[in-house]
């Protein structure tokens, strides 16, 4: 049989990045076939040469035996190639179906293209279990259904091969599941589904066939069937990792955060924290499972101050902090890693050495006065960069240059750095390629034994479970229950759906 | 990995872009001066040599070039807080107000305090102009684009009803204040004089200096203060700025009292340098001219400067086109300088698709 797609001694360079060198793939019709790779080792490049947003410097595409140019995305969709990305390609305000015919109108009126595109998602719906409302306003649904959406976009468009660029990194479990049985279907009915992900379990779990890339290079294609999660990754990194934080028992000393019936409205007067009291003592990680969008970015920014609560108590080692803002936050020894680095951890238009004094830009060091010195700034970025082994260590490349795994350790460099009492971390390895979560993980656990507090949030229920002594689990913006790290998976997941299930 | 598309090495930035976009506009306005019948060769050798032909020609360029410098970095220190202060006329013309009330006012003090008070003055009036919208755009939300451009009506307006009503000398016919005379910036003519050098009569005064300072202060402001950290990190991302304990709204108040002061200084060129008496309409739409100036030197205060003197060269060069050249009249040069504006401003972006796979291999 022939294959859907043939990559034929793909090269590519950036300036002085060879971001793929020579990559021969080839993918089998019917099949899903998972790439998987740090940050940074060209699979994004790679998919990019294949929907058409790059063009290779040298090799050749091939799509179901034939040679294909491909210029641009319009080029891919019409040989069928379709791409799921990771930020979501969305017109908000529309709906699912103006959405789904949207750059395919076919015509001035967009009447007769909407009939035919609501008759043909429900024939997805019935085929695929790709059920949407057709007339929902997209911007109002869950990031599942959103997902779901621009699947059906590509579908829609006649997508052969569907490329899905780290998909499951915003759904929850049970999302990913459907997710999942989605792509099984789609497989069953000959559609080719590429899958990119950082996720070794999910390749195991889904995929026929796995490639591997490192530094730009394709290392290994391999029967998902014959590899194991330890083989993946060691090709991935080059080295054995330990996927599981070794850890010893916690030392809790005194409650350092104690939170009171804290209550947090948004903007439509929702409450989006409602009622929520907990404490977190030094020494100890307390995690803070759920779904995301269940109240935990709101708990975390009002505990540094930048959302004010309308109701309870949030007590720094007996200051309130209820009325304080991020700077004094900050001055009672708080850190905050930010669930979103690129939305609120750094600043990308700056180079690496601003962004590693964002929030702690008034530290008296750093020059006199009014002064901001150069000297001290740059010497500040070089020693947390050789602390956290940020590659490139350079403080003067751009912030936006450096790959996800190397801002986050810019930005936990900046808040472990100076010494916090309490330190509030929202997503610490999302993005991040395997190496530097198991660095970030050991950071943690370090601090941990140092007698810091840490509040975790994160919605991999992997890390909240490997790194946690405690674990909170938010639904709705209420704590569904606390549980030590020993209960298992679907107890978790059932709180984080909203079913409390007490041990009998 | 993925590097944004068509990274360019900087020098290609900095020099071959604008250089090339200038070569561009030229082309262009050539064109224009054939259609008209003109000779294009002729016209720049004109407008060049009217220009920077003469110790004349460099006066005149050099005194526009203050004014523009000015109200370049006016719309510059704003665009790094994330605003778009299209004020500046209003702001200089409100700061004119401060330089009639203390030349004026003040005129019994010694020249060393009257004018370093008329100064301050201008930056305060023009300040306290752009103050109210700021307020506005912090506090309230209202749009700082549509508030400073209701500001220089209101600015217009309220500087007529001031001069006619107040300053004008009773019995006078002519819109104008009587004449400053203490609180005067010296002229480089007088400069000159006291060097035994002489120069010719330009408008180009002391305020020049003022002008270098200010840029140079600029630059210090925004790149080793903290408070230039704040405003270009509310500037480049809000939402980390507030993460980071910045309030947006104190910032973006402190960046237009900033823009404003700068814009008002452009009345001591004017007032204090030049005209030494409050007239009408003195500011001539050089607070909008700053808006271009300000694009093509990328909100850098060195970058401004030198797109300030292009303008400078254009404005004097184009006069002395307009008077050797009776077919190319005064609205034909302000095409010409439109098409600076859009090949240099709007289009500056728009050839490196074609100059990046020229020097990106090379580097590869």
């Amino acid at each position: 049989m022939t294959p859907a797609i043939e990559l034929i001694g793909i090269d590519k360079r950036f300036g002085s990045v060879h971001a793929n060198k020579n990559v021969t793939l080839s993918i089998g019709k019917g099949s899903i076939h998972g790439i998987v790779g740090e940050n940074g080792a060209g699979k994004s490049t790679l998919m990019s040469i294949l929907f058409g947003f790059y063009t290779a410097d040298k090799g050749d595409i091939r799509v179901a035996g034939r040679a294909a140019r491909v210029k641009s995305s319009a080029d891919a969709i019409a040989h069928g190639i379709g791409m799921v990305h990771q930020h979501f390609m969305l017109v908000e305000p529309f709906t699912v179906l103006e959405n789904v015919v949207l750059g395919a109108e076919n015509g001035v009126l967009i009447g007769p293209a909407l009939t035919k595109a609501r008759s043909e998602l429900e024939r997805l719906a019935r085929d695929y279990e790709l059920d949407v409302d057709p007339d929902a306003i997209v911007g109002s649904l869950p990031v599942g259904l959103q997902q779901r959406v621009e699947i059906l976009k590509a579908l829609f468009r006649g997508a052969e091969v569907l490329i899905l660029d780290e998909p499951t990194g915003v759904l929850t479990p049970n999302e990913a599941d459907h997710l999942f049985r989605i792509l099984g279907q789609l497989k069953d009915q000959g559609k080719t589904v590429i899958l990119i992900t950082h996720k070794l379990r999910e390749i195991m779990a889904a995929t026929d066939h796995v490639s591997v890339m490192r530094r730009g290079e394709l290392l290994a294609t391999k029967r998902t069937a014959d590899t194991t999660i330890e083989e993946l990754a060691e090709l991935m990194v080059g080295r054995r990792v330990l996927l599981r934080v070794k850890k010893g028992p916690a030392k809790p000393g005194k409650v350092v955060l104690n939170v009171e019936n804290l209550i947090v409205k948004d903007r439509q007067d929702v409450a989006r924290v409602n009622n929520i009291s907990f404490n977190v003592r030094e020494g100890e990680i307390v995690g803070i499972a759920g779904v995301s969008g269940n109240g935990q970015s709101e708990l975390l920014e009002a505990i540094a101050g930048i959302q004010k609560p309308a109701s309870g108590r949030i007590m720094l080692e007996g200051h309130d902090l209820a009325a304080s803002d991020p700077a004094e936050a900050r001055r009672l020894g708080i850190a905050h890693v930010p669930e979103n680095r690129q939305h609120r951890g750094l600043v990308t238009s700056f180079d690496a050495s601003e962004s590693a004094i964002l929030g702690w830009h008034n530290d008296p060091e750093l020059g006199r006065g009014f002064r901001l010195d150069r000297v001290p700034v740059i010497a500040r970025c070089k020693q947390g960069m050789a602390e956290f082994d940020v590659r490139p260590a350079d403080p003067l490349l751009l912030s936006a240059k450096f790959s996800g795994g190397n801002q986050q350790k810019i930005i936990l460099a900046r808040e472990i750095g100076r010494d916090p009492k309490l330190l509030i971390v929202g997503q610490p390895t999302r993005g991040v390629d395997i190496g530097a979560v198991e660095f970030i993980h050991r950071r943690l656990i370090e601090l941990r034994d140092q007698g810091k507090a840490i509040v975790l949030v994160s919605v991999e229920l992997d890390e909240i479970r490997s790194l946690s002594d405690r674990i909170l689990v938010m639904f709705d913006g209420a704590i569904m229950g606390e549980r030590d790290v020993l209960t298992d998976e679907r107890e978790l997941g059932c709180l984080m759906a909203g079913v409390i299930r007490e041990a009998a | 990995m993925a590097s944004p598309r068509g990274e360019l090495p900087a020098w290609v930035d900095i020099a071959v872009i604008p250089l090339l976009n200038l070569t561009l506009a030229l082309l262009v306005a050539g064109l224009v001066v054939i259609v008209i019948g003109e000779s294009p060769l002729e016209a720049l050798g004109i407008l060049l040599n009217g220009a920077v032909g003469s110790l004349k020609g460099w006066g005149y360029l050099l005194y526009y070039a203050t004014n523009f410098t000015f109200t370049g970095l006016a719309v510059a220190v704003a665009f790094h807080a994330g605003l778009f202060n299209i004020g500046g006329e209003g702001q200089i013309y409100i700061a004119g107000l401060g330089a009639g009330v203390v030349g004026l006012g003040l005129s019994i003090l010694p020249w060393p305090l009257v004018l370093p008070l008329a100064i301050l003055a201008c930056m305060a009036f023009g300040a306290g102009w752009a103050f109210i919208p700021a307020y506005l755009q912090a506090k309230r939300g209202s749009h700082i684009v549509i508030t400073t451009i209701m500001f220089n009506y209101i600015a217009a307006s309220l500087m007529v009803y001031v001069i006619i009503n107040v300053f004008r000398p009773v019995g006078r016919m002519a819109v104008e204040s009587r004449e400053i005379t203490s609180a005067v910036m010296p002229s480089f003519r007088e400069i000159g004089l006291w060097l035994g050098i002489k120069l010719p009569n330009t408008p180009l005064n002391a305020t020049v200096f003022l002008a270098v300072i200010a840029a140079w202060g600029l630059w210090y402001l925004l790149w080793r203060t903290r408070l230039g950290y704040e405003i270009r990190t509310v500037g480049a991302n809000v939402d980390a700025a507030i993460y980071a304990g910045i309030r947006p709204s104190r910032i973006i108040i402190i960046a237009m009292l900033i823009s404003g002061g700068l814009a008002g200084l452009m009345a001591v060129n004017e007032i204090l340098g030049v005209q030494h008496r409050l007239v009408l309409e003195f500011a001539g739409g050089a607070g909008f001219v700053g808006i271009a100036v300000a694009l093509m030197g990328r909100s850098h205060p060195v970058g401004v400067v030198l797109a300030a003197m292009l303008f400078g060269l254009l404005y004097q060069g184009g006069t002395e086109l307009s008077f050797a050249k009776p077919a190319i009249t005064r609205e034909m040069i302000v095409v010409i300088q439109g098409l600076v504006i859009l090949f240099m401003g709007a289009l500056e972006q728009a050839f490196r698709p074609w100059l990046a796979p020229l020097f990106v291999r090379q580097e590869a």
